[in-house]
């Protein structure tokens, strides 16, 4: 198996090979650095993301809150992951890092608010 | 069901200027337009200029009512308060076939009591506009020719008549009538009605389909589109007159406008469509009118364009003006086929249109408490320092720049929003919010908040301008969204 | 009238304003920063996604994140005053400095009377009407940014069916963001040959979703009467339209990501000289444009791709308006010129004997590029970069120790 892909751990995009051995492991050739090596392993074998979005906020300031996964999520989860986002019912005060759902299912992600609004 | 002395189908410059006209009588009268603002139809995208009486010959309808329209607009200006500016006209001509036109211009536009125009020569042309292209041998120079902001005019209209008693129906689609007791009953779509001794039909370009609704007779209009392309304040093409060419038979040509607010235009272009509601641009236009504007004003640049809209005119298959009673209906009066110069005319046309009425058996008095004045709209824009600061100190609101490339203040858009305008296209032509460089990329959010503020309207049911023109569908994670995707495979096409 | 005198008048306070208005207040000057909207930030407010920080803070942020972090570094210090919800719409030169006047909800006008200006208003899009697509006016055509900031800041989806034009990363990201709202993105379409934004966008946002993406390809025509049904897609080859492939897709939302103009209305009212290559300011090697005190940072000079540059700009135009305040000896700047391959140098002026940042755009797209810059036959320095194309900024720190301004203009050229 040979896979061509553009890492996403920086704005460089170095285009990668990822390539299966005869025993088996993967070769990532092509990255610049260790993030990429990783990234591209993961490419290959389960494809996961950060995922950015913003929930509902019960504010006087603002109607929505930006929020991230803090950690890369499998791709296959992320759909669900948003229906959840957006049902959720966030109220101020909040800080930036505080957690608004914890463990998504059981995939060790969390998802964070990415500001603070506090009224 | 209320009844009316006068129902005025259609609220566009001809409709509003009747509307004007009537309300200075004791008269009941409302008014029935079919969008969901005022203006927004062939009186949009007019380019306007009030002409100079010197286009039309002598025995037309169209060039007695221009030239009477033409002189009332100094004193509408006075009352009204909308930008008017009698900067005077220009044709130019290149050779001397066109000078010859010229000569018959001349003529008619003496015969028709066009005061002050001359024929000049290519000195005096170049020195009355400096900027035309030195290539002129000649031409004509009619200083009662101006310029006028046509939404803004009809809003002026619209503001006057209903301050005088006037109403006005909006989003009412005729779709059919009855004549019962010597009275009419009009109704909309929308399972509305009205009842009215006289109509009056001023419906644009549905004023054929009007007319049969009526019962009046069967005429069919033509839709003449013009596309005009809108350049910026500071463009090097703008002029001090209104720069015209020698017209064609079938049209006044491509005009180098310089506009009141200080923007230029060129165009409009002139050629007949099927479908009467096609107010697309093409690319191909824009060849054609970049390339006469520049041989009337050298310094037209491409470089320069804002935005490009067009227009459509209805036009009668011999060109003129039907307005009288109709023969069919003896109740409904007849003001349809207006194009050019239906602006400048609109004034005179309604002066007509109130003696036909007359005619026709309405009494009119006169309303001793009518007043031909309405308030004076602050508008931030045209303020000096120490009269904005003033004007805040008082209002608050009139510090808050929302369009920032118009300069134009909150209290503003909130004064738009409490005549009645509640569209966005509706506050932009009032306004000019969301007319400039950044087309509304900064100030429509800002509006649409302070509508809804101000109407309540749902955010999401915000509409450009009336009918399924919402901009938007709903908040996000609502069940109607659209649900969220499925990953598909990698495709790219080359 | 209230009347309030500053050192320095920073408009815009977004990431530019932001950070020049630290730098300039951690030496003790006055500050003013004043910003149209009721909040700073600017448009990193909006940029929900990541990719921001990377080089300023060795971390991957999100836009809302970064501008945090600008926001919290001015704090709450004295001689930084904020006037939000303000805007400067009037100037006048007075004798010894300038004076502008705010337009703000709270305050009335404000009469700002400062030594120093910094311009940091950003930019806007290039929308519609200066791109010129024919056809109908109905509702449902934005710009990418508009159309997040509707989606991001008031949460809305603009439509259920979207095309955009324009494979810049704010289209790119725009095109993820509608998917990940619930709409359908049905096309992307590109002038260009090749897609204009960054790789990695290309990537987790188009590749992701299998979003067809059509190179060479323009929006003919845009349909509809009250609300957009749909579009018409041209494909081009040599640069001329082949009107007989066109196709139509059937939509409810035309996004537009088709470039970013530097605000400068303000500027040029200020009668600052503009550069017709960035759209922005003309600056000497200190930033300054060519009204003596007038310093532009950040996108109102030139359309930056990260944030981190224009912070860093940001430092240095505020490090350099605090030599002016100070009033040092500026001494002689020589030319620096964008030779072949380059379309702009910013600033396009140099001072000998110090280290200089350059930050400029290729016209070519090139793996392995070798960037020489130098004096007449004098080589200054050789930078060899793994990949240039237009859509990257490129900037680097020159050496300048030993370029004398008599032995002509700096060149910048790339291979």
């Amino acid at each position: 198996m040979k896979k061509t892909l553009v890492c996403i751990s920086c704005p460089v995009g170095c285009r990668l090979t990822v390539s299966t051995e005869e025993d088996g492991s993967l070769c990532v050739t092509g990255n610049l650095c260790a993030r990429g090596e990783e990234y591209g392993r993961e490419e290959a074998l389960s494809p996961k993301r950060v995922v950015t979005a913003t929930a509902p906020i019960d504010s006087s300031t603002r109607r929505r809150i930006p929020v991230k996964t803090d950690g890369f999520l499998p791709r296959e989860m992320i759909n669900g992951l948003l229906t959840e986002i957006y049902r959720l019912t966030v109220a101020p005060p909040v800080e930036a890092g505080d957690v608004l759902i914890e463990n998504f299912k059981e995939s060790g992600i969390n998802v964070v608010a990415t500001r603070s609004i506090r009224e | 069901m209320s009844l009316y002395d006068v129902a005025i189908v259609g609220c566009g410059v001809i409709g509003a200027a009747i509307a004007r006209e009537l309300s200075r009588h004791t008269i009941s009268v409302v008014v029935l337009e079919k969008e969901a603002d005022v203006s927004f139809g062939v009186s949009k995208a007019n380019s306007g200029i009030i002409h100079g009486g010197f286009h039309h010959h002598p025995s037309s309808l169209k060039a007695r009512l221009e030239i009477r329209g033409n002189l009332m607009y100094d004193r509408l200006k006075e009352e009204l308060h909308f930008p008017f500016k009698r900067c005077g006209i220009l044709v130019a001509a290149f050779t001397e076939e066109e000078l010859k036109t010229v000569g018959l211009l001349y003529e008619q536009g003496k015969a028709n009591g066009a005061a002050g125009i001359e024929i000049c020569n290519r000195k005096r042309m170049l020195s009355l506009e400096p900027k035309l292209n030195p290539d002129v041998v000649g031409g004509l120079h009619a200083p009662g020719g101006g310029i006028t902001e046509p939404y803004r005019f009809v809003f002026s209209l619209v503001e006057s008549a209903q301050k005088n008693g006037v109403r006005l129906l909006t989003e009412y689609r005729v779709s059919g009538s009855e004549r019962k007791n010597g009275k009419m009953i009009i109704g909309s779509g929308d399972g509305r009605s009205v009842e009215a001794r006289f109509v009056v039909n001023a419906a644009g370009l549905s004023a054929d389909r009007v007319s049969e609704m009526l019962g009046g007779e069967t005429f069919t209009l033509i839709g003449r589109k013009g596309e005009e392309y809108l350049m910026d304040r500071n463009a090097k093409a703008y002029t001090s007159r209104v720069v015209f060419p020698v017209p064609s038979p079938i049209s006044k040509g491509i005009l180098v406008i310089p506009t009141v607010e200080g923007t230029t235009m060129v165009g409009p272009t002139a050629e007949a469509v099927e479908d009467r509601n096609d107010v697309s641009t093409s690319a191909d236009n824009f060849e054609k009118i970049f390339y006469h504007a520049r041989r009337l004003v050298p310094a037209v640049s491409e470089r320069d364009i804002i935005t490009a809209f067009s227009g459509i005119r209805p036009a009668l298959p011999d060109g003129d003006f039907l307005i009288g009673v109709s023969e069919k209906n003896p109740l409904l009066v007849q003001a349809a086929g207006i194009q050019s110069p239906g602006l400048t005319a609109a004034p005179a046309i309604a002066e007509y249109v109130r003696d036909l009425l007359l005619q026709s058996g309405l009494e009119l008095s006169p309303d001793p408490s009518y007043d031909p004045n309405i308030e004076r709209l602050e508008r931030l824009r045209q303020m000096s320092l120490s009269e904005a600061d003033e004007c805040v100190e008082k209002n608050r609101s009139f510090g808050e720049i929302v369009c920032r490339c118009e300069t134009v203040s909150e209290a503003e858009i909130v004064e738009a929003i409490r005549k009645g305008h509640t569209t966005l296209d509706g506050i932009k032509f009032y306004t000019r919010a969301g007319m400039g460089r950044c087309q509304g990329g900064f100030c429509t959010y800002k509006i649409m908040k302070i509508l809804q503020r101000e109407t309540g309207i749902p955010f999401d049911r915000i509409t450009k301008r009336g009918g399924g023109s919402r901009l938007l569908l709903n908040e996000i994670g609502e069940p109607d969204g659209g649900g969220l995707p499925e990953s598909g495979k990698n495709e790219r096409r080359q | 009238m209230i009347s309030r005198n500053f050192d320095v008048l920073v408009i815009g306070g977004g990431s530019a304003g932001l950070a020049a208005a630290e730098s300039i207040a951690d030496n003790g000057f006055s500050v003013a920063v004043a910003d149209r909207e009721n909040y700073l930030g600017g448009i990193l407010n909006q940029c929900i996604h990541n990719g921001f920080g990377l080089h300023e803070y060795g971390e991957d942020l999100t836009g809302p994140e970064y501008a945090q972090r600008c926001i919290e570094k001015i704090g709450k210090r004295k001689n930084i005053e904020v006037f939000l919800e303000t805007t400067i719409n009037h100037a006048e030169e007075t004798p010894d400095g300038m004076v502008l006047y705010g337009f703000s909800r709270s305050l009335g006008i404000i009469r700002l009377s400062t030594r120093g200006l910094v311009l940091a208003m950003g930019c806007r899009e290039r929308n519609r009407g200066n791109i010129g697509i024919p056809g109908t006016r109905p509702a449902g055509v934005f710009t990418a940014g508009l159309a997040q900031r509707l989606v991001n800041i008031d949460g809305y989806v603009p439509g259920k069916e979207v095309v955009l034009v324009g494979s810049g990363d704010i289209g790119l990201i725009m095109a993820r963001r509608m998917t990940w709202v619930g709409s359908k993105v049905l096309a992307v379409v590109e002038i260009q040959p090749y897609p204009s934004g960054l790789a990695r966008n290309i990537s987790q946002c188009i590749d992701d979703f299998g979003i067809p993406l059509y190179l060479s390809h323009v929006i003919s025509r845009i349909r509809g009467k009250d609300r957009v049904e749909g579009v018409d897609v041209t494909p081009r080859v040599n640069g001329i339209l082949n009107h007989e492939e066109t196709f139509t897709l059937k939509c409810d939302t035309l996004l537009l990501s088709v470039g970013l103009i530097p605000d400068n209305e303000l500027s040029k009212k200020l009668g600052v000289e503009l550069n017709p290559q960035t759209g922005g300011p003309v600056v000497d090697a200190d930033l300054m444009t060519s009204r003596p005190g007038v310093f532009a940072c950040g996108n109102v000079l030139h359309v930056h791709d990260l944030v981190d540059s224009v912070s860093a700009e940001a430092r240095r135009c505020g490090t350099a308006v605090c030599n002016y305040l100070r009033e040092e000896e500026r001494g002689e700047q020589g030319d620096a010129v964008a030779g072949s391959n380059i379309r702009y140098v910013i600033p396009g002026k140099f001072r000998p004997g110090r280290k200089m940042v350059f930050t400029m755009r290729p016209l070519i797209v090139k793996n392995k590029a070798e960037l020489k810059i130098s004096q007449g036959k004098k080589p200054v320095c050789t930078r060899r970069l793994v990949h240039v194309q237009p859509s990257e900024m490129i900037s680097i720190t020159v050496d300048l120790d030993g370029a004398e301004t008599k032995r002509g203009p700096l060149e910048f050229h790339l291979h």
